[in-house]
């Protein structure tokens, strides 16, 4: 009981300097809960679906699939099928943790993991078209080929810095308590 | 919007087909579902008040007075703004277009976005929930370090 109220700590703080803020000032506080609101109808759109897709993976995928295509031995095989899903995603970073989270127990390598979240993040078409419309095709051109590369070094690099050794596995429980 | 629909589209039918298959199993995703997001309500709120407090206290102004300054510390302070915000990509970029337009240089426009993208302080949280500490503090540490090397090699390469 003690540990779920104290998941509620930061937003107490956040309503608590809210409420400051209100008092305070009035204009700012009005404008800084009406912009939370805006994003929590939003987040609240379109999580849902995205929990339902991932509970569906979770006990419909078998977890030999997920491993021969994502896992330890999936090789070079392995990184472009992480990329390529990836790029077809849309929605915020944070809708790609429970997606990264469920392939993960599944056995998915962890750099392929890290290198679907980098790419979701960075490089998904949905925003590359936002790029090259709002600031040019040779921006948008020249931060993607230097990123890709970037995604995938990141993706061995914390293998090596987790340790996660030659099984490619994340044995970290952090994934598994939320179920 | 489109991608709203497109994705409540996909997730009714993979759900119609999963309970024609196996009612049980059905059942099984859906309290798996309903555990996750139940789990993520604490920090997702926490967040989001965040994200409401930055907008209100942070404006647009402030971030676009950053970009006045390209000295060394200047991008820096830029991509820190950069690490520490979380905007949109529907305003993240035409804001981006709109100081490029006002004199701001590619290099600091370029470490900016890709900060923005590559690090989410704001986000932490609830990447510790998935993933633990150490995964999240080596992710974003990284990202920040290749996101300073990318914006730095494409305002070298653009100007």
């Amino acid at each position: 009981m003690k540990s779920r109220l104290r998941r509620y700590a930061l937003f107490a703080l956040v309503v608590v300097a809210d409420l400051f803020l209100s008092w305070q000032y009035p204009a700012r506080g009005s404008e800084a809960v009406k912009s939370a609101l805006d994003y929590l109808v939003e987040m609240l759109l379109f999580m849902p679906p995205i929990f339902v897709l991932v509970g569906l993976l979770d006990v419909w995928v078998p977890r030999q699939i997920v491993e021969k295509n994502v896992g330890p031995d999936s090789g070079v095989r392995g990184v472009v099928i992480s990329i390529l899903v990836a790029t077809a995603a849309a929605g915020p970073l944070y809708a790609g943790f429970p997606v990264a989270g469920a392939l993960l127990r599944k056995g998915c390598r962890l750099a392929n993991a890290v290198i679907f979240l980098g790419t979701w993040a960075t490089i998904k078409i949905p925003m590359l078209m936002m790029e090259v419309k709002f600031i040019g095709l040779p921006f948008a051109l020249l931060r993607l080929a230097l990123t890709l590369p970037a995604i995938i070094a990141t993706g061995y690099l914390m293998e090596m810095i987790l340790k996660v050794g030659e099984t490619g596995r994340f044995a970290q429980g952090a994934g598994e308590k939320n179920y | 919007m489109l991608f709203n629909i497109v994705l409540y589209v996909l997730a009714a039918a993979a759900l119609c087909i999963s309970f024609r298959r196996d009612r049980q199993k059905t059942k099984k995703a859906l309290a798996i579902a309903w555990n996750s997001f139940r789990n993520l309500i604490p920090t997702m709120l926490g967040i989001i008040g965040l994200i409401g407090l930055m907008l209100a206290l942070v404006p647009r102004e402030v971030i676009a007075g950053l970009f006045g300054n390209n000295s060394p510390a200047g991008i820096l302070l830029i991509s820190l703004a950069g690490a520490v915000t979380l905007m949109p990509a529907f305003i993240a970029f035409p804001l981006a277009a709109s100081l490029l337009q006002s004199g701001a240089s590619v290099m600091a426009v370029a470490c900016f976005i890709t900060t923005l993208l590559m690090v989410g302080i704001i986000t932490a949280p609830m990447e510790v929930n998935f993933f633990g500490k150490k995964f999240t503090f080596c992710r974003n540490a990284i990202g920040f370090v290749l996101a300073l090397v990318i914006g730095g090699v494409m305002g070298v390469v653009m100007q």
